[in-house]
């Protein structure tokens, strides 16, 4: 009960601090520790797959970009601010905050005990899709649909950063080239860490289907391991034109519409899985959408293709 | 709920487009633009099919996905007004994509443009995200929805790549998705105070607990960010007034209309069973004062695009003058019934007119190279078809007989008059005159002999004539007889068969 006292409170000091620093490295740091923070908050709401994905994709994926954000505005540091609302505005502002911050928490103090659940539901159904792990039986059948479309918004989300690509650069590698690092620690992790993180991805996304973990957060260590190379200059990324890249960021979502669409033509339903055959779609279909969603995520993180500017 | 008969349909419609937007994305920028016009007969063909098997059946085309049912599993529910809208983003879509080639079209041999590559997907996006905002019965689905429409718009708007344009998309991209969280903490306040998400199930509940009140008021401030209604509008006219034509009329025809079916669906659906008839004069008044500052800043307006961008703003008034009207009788009354086609037919009949007017303001911005309208002059005679096509939009906007406008109109005002509320039948008279106004300046200015005014030269005659397609059928909505929007009635939720 202490224990989790304190962490709600560190919770709500390191988010007020994130929100009040003035330096943008300053408030990207609080929000990584917010992230992990959180992520313990839900280990402690015994929902170990919220944590996994809050740590790998909420404090660690986001945490990246926006430190990338950071370092690309670095140069406009001294750019004019907007003015700082007047006084009354302030007042306003504040006001309505605290409003809406006060209904939030009687809203949720109103709500009723014990939540409604569809727990029992989705236990009761779980045995016909042959997994053993409810979360991924809700990720991946029941709410299927959902996932599947969340794998088709991370494709649009790299045709988006493509296309504010500038002018010139156009079907080269993406983001910016990044200078060799020949030592210092993040050349020995760049060369020793890749093998094991690819290992302990391989097993969260293999467990998935019976215990914690899942495509998400396996995609997010994956992605990590091919970054860490990119940053230290060991590796160049492939350019955004190469055929194989592309297939290989949309093969995961390809792959789960043609098998909902062939669960439409053989049983009558998008997504719906012949019997016996869910376990074995479900396992295929999340190797496949894991690479897909790493190459992805990587890619983000780069950023879009960027003429060769004189450094 | 039920599976019936014909639901591949609407699944179909949503799923195809999203696989070929995926599919895009390796094909590259050429075979992108030759699958999306593949995609449009299909996806006519598939809005088509839905539209018959509703209006036949007389009841909503409901697809289990997987053979759950909610509330474990999630549903697709096409009702009339689904398949009104399934059917107008087929045809807008098709007459966008065909406009567009000239500007992103990739010929043989020609290396991949960054514009090209991105527009194909961006606008197959756009419609797999309206095809599922309609459909979806599930509100965290919808939410994805919501996500796809927003990054699928947000980029359409800055393809250009200019500094002005970035800037726009930026902001819109902050209304956005301050939407999105607002949303997003309703939905999870929902699930939290009622143990489901599926709209229909929801409606049944009929809750009540202050919790859903609060989820429904947070919800409804965010989608109306997303809708632009005022005062969240301030995104809007840079946003679709800088985005490429064809990109604008999507934009200004189907994008602000997902978020808007969705409050529908919200406030006559889940809330059905407790209508709120003070809160639905606060957002019939928004949209009052909407239509009036809105058609205001079109009158002002010096440049072209912008005109038609804020006549979105004043547009989207109408959409929320149908709230107090329906939440104020009975959902089976007739005033209702009107109150509802009105605003549907509204809905339909401004995206094809707005569509067609932001296509007619491309092509002429296009021949004079600005969009001054002061120095519009000669229009008339260089591009006749262009000027008559924005001509023909504008007198459906103003609702003059016989156009869809007027249907709209009129069954508005009808309803308000039925429902003892006088004064919104004034705003709805008002607005049409000050529409009336504004796109007065610019066919004046149009027909005036001009010094600027470039050659006549041969009609692009696929562009200008889609943009004019689009402008008849605004109108020819008009000659429909009124029994034809018993379609929009069928599935409404809250009237119980």
């Amino acid at each position: 009960m202490i224990a989790d006292l304190l962490l709600a409170a560190a919770i709500a000091a390191v988010a007020t601090g994130s929100v009040l620093a003035r330096r943008a490295f300053t408030a990207v740091a609080l929000f990584i520790a917010y992230g992990l923070l959180l992520s313990l908050a839900w280990v402690r709401l015994a929902a170990p797959d919220v944590a996994m994905t809050e740590a790998a994709i909420g404090a660690g994926l986001s945490g990246v970009l926006l430190l990338g954000a950071v370092r690309r505005l670095g140069p406009h540091a001294d750019a004019p601010a907007n003015l700082p609302p007047g006084l009354l505005l302030t007042a306003l502002i504040g006001i309505g905050c605290a409003g809406v911050a006060a209904a939030l928490g009687a809203a949720i103090l109103w709500l009723p005990e014990p939540a409604p659940t569809l727990a029992p539901q989705v236990a009761a159904a779980l045995p016909t899709t042959g997994l053993g792990n409810a979360v991924t039986g809700v990720l991946m059948s029941f709410r299927g649909l959902d996932t599947l479309l969340e794998a088709a918004v991370v494709v649009l989300a790299v045709i988006a950063v493509w296309s504010l690509a500038p002018d010139g650069g156009w079907g080269s590698a993406p983001g910016a080239r990044q200078p060799v690092v020949g030592r210092g620690p993040l050349s020995l992790l760049a060369r020793m860490l890749p093998p094991i993180g690819i290992v302990v991805a391989a097993h969260i996304l293999w467990v998935g289907a019976d215990a914690p973990g899942g495509k998400f957060q396996a995609a997010a260590i994956l992605a990590a391991m091919w970054l860490l190379p990119w940053l230290a200059g060991l590796a160049t990324p492939p350019r955004i034109a190469a055929p194989w890249l592309r297939m290989a960021v949309v093969a995961g979502p390809v792959l789960f519409i043609v098998v909902g669409l062939a669960g439409a033509a053989v049983e009558g339903a998008f997504l719906a899985y012949p019997p016996g055959w869910a376990k074995p779609l479900i396992k295929s279909i999340e190797v496949v959408l894991t690479a897909s969603i790493a190459v992805a995520l990587a890619l983000l993180v780069m950023g879009p293709p960027e003429p060769d500017a004189p450094r | 709920m039920q599976a019936t008969g014909w639901g591949a349909l609407p699944m179909l419609a949503v799923m195809l487009p999203v696989l070929a937007m995926v599919v895009a994305l390796p094909l590259g920028a050429r075979r992108a633009e030759r699958l999306t016009l593949a995609m449009l007969p299909a996806g006519l063909a598939l809005a088509i099919g839905t539209a018959v098997a509703v209006q036949v059946g007389g009841a909503p085309v409901v697809h289990l996905l997987g053979h759950w049912s909610p509330p474990l599993g999630l549903a697709f529910r096409a009702d009339g007004l689904a398949a009104a809208m399934l059917l107008t983003a087929a045809v807008v879509i098709g007459a966008v994509a065909i406009f567009a080639r000239a500007d992103f079209g990739t010929k043989a041999g020609q290396p991949e443009r960054r514009e090209a590559f991105a527009f194909w997907p961006l606008l197959l996006a756009v419609w797999s995200a309206i095809n599922l905002a309609v459909v979806a019965n599930d509100l965290f689905t919808l939410y994805v929805a919501l996500e796809l429409l927003t990054f699928a718009a947000m980029p359409l708007v800055c393809l250009d790549g200019s500094r002005t344009t970035m800037e726009a998309a930026l902001r819109y991209l902050m209304f956005a998705l301050l939407g999105s969280v607002l949303y997003l903490l309703g939905v999870a306040l929902i699930y939290g105070a009622c143990g489901t998400l599926d709209i229909t199930l929801l409606a049944r509940m009929a809750p009540d607990q202050p919790a859903v009140i609060l989820a429904i008021v947070l919800m409804t401030v965010g989608l109306l960010a997303k809708t632009a209604l005022l005062p969240l509008h301030l995104w809007l006219p840079p946003a679709h007034a800088g985005a490429p034509a064809a990109a604008s009329a999507v934009l200004s025809a189907l994008v602000i209309k997902g978020s808007f079916v969705l409050l529908l669906r919200l406030w006559f659906g889940v809330m059905a069973g407790q209508p709120m008839p003070g809160a639905a004069q606060i957002l019939a008044g928004l949209g009052a004062a909407a239509i009036l500052l809105g058609s205001v800043a079109a009158l002002r307006e010096a440049r072209l695009k912008l005109l038609v961008a804020y006549s979105t703003v004043a547009q989207i008034g109408y959409l929320f003058l149908m709230f107090p009207l329906l939440a104020s009788v009975a959902a089976d009354s007739q005033v209702a019934a009107m109150a509802w086609s009105g605003g549907a037919v509204q809905a339909v009949s401004h995206a094809f007119a707005k569509a067609a007017m932001f296509l007619a303001a491309g092509i002429m911005a296009a021949r004079f190279g600005h969009d001054r309208i002061v120095e519009l002059g000669g229009a008339g005679r260089a591009m006749p078809v262009t000027l008559l096509t924005f001509g023909l939009a504008g007198l459906s906007l103003m609702g003059v007989p016989p156009s869809g406008g007027f249907a709209a109109k009129w069954l508005l005002l009808s309803a308000a008059i039925g429902a003892g509320q006088w004064w919104w039948a004034l705003v709805v008279l008002g607005g049409g005159l000050l529409t009336g106004g504004y796109v007065y300046r610019v066919l004046a200015s149009g027909l005036r002999a001009g010094e600027g005014a470039p050659d006549p030269a041969p009609i692009a005659w696929q562009r200008d004539g889609v943009a004019l397609g689009l402008a008849v059928i605004s109108v020819v909505l008009g000659f429909l007889p009124l029994a034809a929007f018993g379609l929009v009635q069928v599935g409404r939720l809250g009237v119980l068969p």
